[in-house]
């Protein structure tokens, strides 16, 4: 992909998947959904941002994390510390025998606010926070693990009981964070009120936007040799580190990567629904997120935004009608991802849908001798490579 | 043990006491032995003598009871596995493991000894240096036109060839090779003999094998190892008519 202007990338085949899924997000479900159901999609859109991590993490680098909640509650939570106190003025909280603290605080005897919480008047710090704790966190993990070697089905009960702690952890402490409520009753957003239709229109374009950077940034780091290294360590761990590699530390940057990701997702989150719960980062949730990576293709990015958006969309929709049947269709789908189409919508959509994009637009087969009549219409610079969602790159460039 | 140290220096590398115990089981016992620069030295014994053993100590897959590996001066048994590659040791595993997912030229690009740390393999440019230093090593291994296949699609003998030639893109000084030419046909193997002799002129080469034929193609020198131990040193002539080695290993 040298020397590839901008302009002829989004004429590739790669970047018109790119345009499609922006043009869905960003055109046709704003035109077509009213506020509300956009303001759904918004939500499930934060839980892309893990997906994509995911995809990352484990579908790259194969280290499943059954944790991601964390990451994803720790960005909300801190999003949430910040509107909470905005909406805990003196003013607004004068009927507390100590006003100025969160009204939860107030209820469980607090008498002044914990330290931890000081730093969240400041919108610069949270917004620090909202990546750094997460990538905090993962990197303490991480390091713990990786460098000892801990990997496969250990780390992933690991980083399960990681996010079960927090939850209890939450719960436990509801004077300092809430308990089970979690942080609720979250109304401005410096002196802006993200509870009107039109301000959760805009939180969805902001979380469009986001979700486009994020994508953006993992797609630069699949397409560097830091992202082959990572499918190659999957493989072949020994080999790697027999390279000159240090492994752990790899590992550890895909890891905070993928947290960063939660920690965004999680923050835009809570804006976007309007309060925070440690029932959105437990175990369930988390196994969830995995399930969004899973049925999206867990080595396609722009799949992980398809899972998150499907199967949120098929959990309202069950919900509505038949509540108590959705974990059993969740589970259900999980069990036949995995049996029938290990790599998810991406892997179906390459072995069936791209041969007929193929034959629609004329395209080169891989091995066709012949010259093609005349340049297919959505031609590129680099023609006869072919772009694999599976992996979400180009095949390799032909020399 | 200054003098020890002082003797040392001379060679490439100096394998000294080298311990290991798994569980009380010694696998390797009390091994000593000496890599002159640009020697092929190969290494053979039964089963479980403990030859890929040396090799795992060597380059830290295996960590050391006791005694000392110094190469090139340097103590490797504190060293990590990577810290140890970048001090120009390169190991060849006995099962081809390259990098299936990827294409020759990917794995060959992999391996090149640059942008080994998290922001050097962010901020990595397949340069034309890279690019030239690929295909001169494609060429080496016979590769050359197979450089855009995945490496999935190479046969046994080829892989063998493209984790070698991984190796050789590393620049090491020392190669480590575990059974180089198992699983290989008969004009594979005549092919690997002359592409080790080909590599050998410019590095010093410890390899394991069992093909006596082969072996007395290329060895400098042959360690005979039995039950850990080092049981016979010499050229090929003196080790194959050492009534131990007979013994124990190439029967009568």
């Amino acid at each position: 992909m040298k020397n590839t202007s901008p302009l002829k990338w989004f004429a590739s085949r790669e970047g018109l998947y790119y345009l499609a899924l922006a043009l869905l997000l960003v055109v046709i479900l704003p035109l077509a959904l009213d506020p509300f159901r956009l303001n759904m999609v918004g939500k499930y859109l934060t839980y892309a941002f893990v997906a994509i991590g995911l995809v990352m993490c484990w579908g790259k680098a194969g280290i499943l994390s059954l944790g991601q909640g964390v990451f994803f509650g720790l960005g909300g939570y801190c999003m949430a510390m910040f509107l909470k106190l905005e909406a805990s003025t003196p003013e607004a909280t004068a009927i507390q025998s100590t006003p100025g603290i969160p009204d939860f605080m107030d209820w469980n005897q607090l008498t002044e606010l914990p330290w931890f919480w000081e730093p969240f008047h400041s919108f610069s710090f949270t917004l620090l926070a909202i990546v750094g704790v997460p990538v905090l966190l993962a990197f303490i993990i991480g390091f713990a693990m990786f460098t000892r070697r801990v990997g496969g089905v250990y780390f992933a009960i690991i980083t399960q009981a990681i996010a079960a702690i927090l939850t209890i952890l939450i719960i436990g402490q509801q004077g300092y964070t809430g308990g089970v409520n979690g942080i609720t009753d979250l109304q401005t957003l410096m002196g802006w009120d993200i509870r009107t239709d039109e301000a959760k229109t805009i939180l969805y374009f902001v979380c469009v936007g986001l979700l486009f950077v994020c994508l953006f940034v993992a797609r630069f780091v699949q397409n560097r040799k830091l992202g082959r290294i990572l499918v190659a360590m999957n493989a072949q761990e020994n080999r790697v580190r027999f390279s000159g590699y240090d492994v752990a530390a790899f590992k550890i940057f895909v890891f905070c990567l993928a947290a960063a990701f939660a920690g965004i997702g999680g923050a835009l989150f809570t804006l976007i629904v309007g309060f925070m719960s440690p029932s959105f980062i437990g175990i369930v949730a988390s196994i969830e997120m995995v399930i969004f990576c899973a049925l999206g293709g867990r080595l396609s990015i722009l799949g992980a935004v398809y899972g998150a958006l499907l199967v949120n969309a098929a959990k309202s929709g069950f919900s509505e009608s038949f509540p108590e049947l959705w974990p059993f269709a969740m589970g259900a789908l999980f069990i036949g991802v995995v049996l029938a189409f290990p790599n998810g919508l991406a892997g179906l959509y390459q072995t069936y849908v791209m041969p007929l994009e193929d034959r629609l637009f004329k395209r080169k087969p891989k091995a066709a001798v012949s010259a093609p009549a005349k340049p297919a219409p959505a031609a590129r610079q680099d023609e006869g490579r072919d772009y694999d969602p599976m992996l979400d790159q180009y095949s390799p460039e032909k020399s | 043990m200054n003098a020890a140290k002082a003797q040392s220096k001379d060679f490439l590398l100096a394998v000294e006491g080298l311990t290991v115990s798994f569980d009380g089981f010694k696998a390797v016992d009390d091994l000593s032995f000496y890599l002159d620069p640009k020697e092929i030295r190969v290494i053979i014994g039964p089963n479980g003598a403990g030859k890929t053993t040396v090799l795992d100590l060597i380059c830290g897959k295996t960590k050391a009871t006791s005694g000392s590996i110094k190469f090139d001066g340097k103590e490797l048994t504190r060293l990590k596995e990577h810290q140890i590659v970048h001090s120009g040791v390169g190991r060849k595993f006995q099962t081809p493991s390259v990098f299936e997912d990827l294409t020759v030229f990917e794995n060959l690009e992999v391996s090149y000894p640059q942008g080994h740390s998290v922001m050097g393999a962010l901020a990595f440019k397949r340069s034309a240096e890279v690019v030239a230093a690929v295909e001169d090593v494609a060429e080496t291994i016979f590769l050359k036109d197979a450089l855009e296949q995945p490496a999935s699609l190479l046969s046994h003998g080829q892989k063998q060839w493209l984790e070698i030639g991984m190796l050789l893109i590393q620049k090491p000084d020392l190669l480590m090779l575990d059974e180089p030419v198992a699983g290989m046909s008969v004009a594979e193997r005549k092919k690997t003999a002359e592409l080790l002799r080909r590599i050998t002129k410019d590095h010093t080469v410890l390899v394991i094998e069992h093909d006596m034929q082969f072996v007395g193609d290329i060895a400098d020198r042959v360690t005979v190892m039995h039950q850990g131990k080092v049981l016979s040193e010499g050229s090929i002539e003196h080790v194959k008519s050492d009534p131990k080695v007979i013994e124990v290993y190439l029967g009568h």
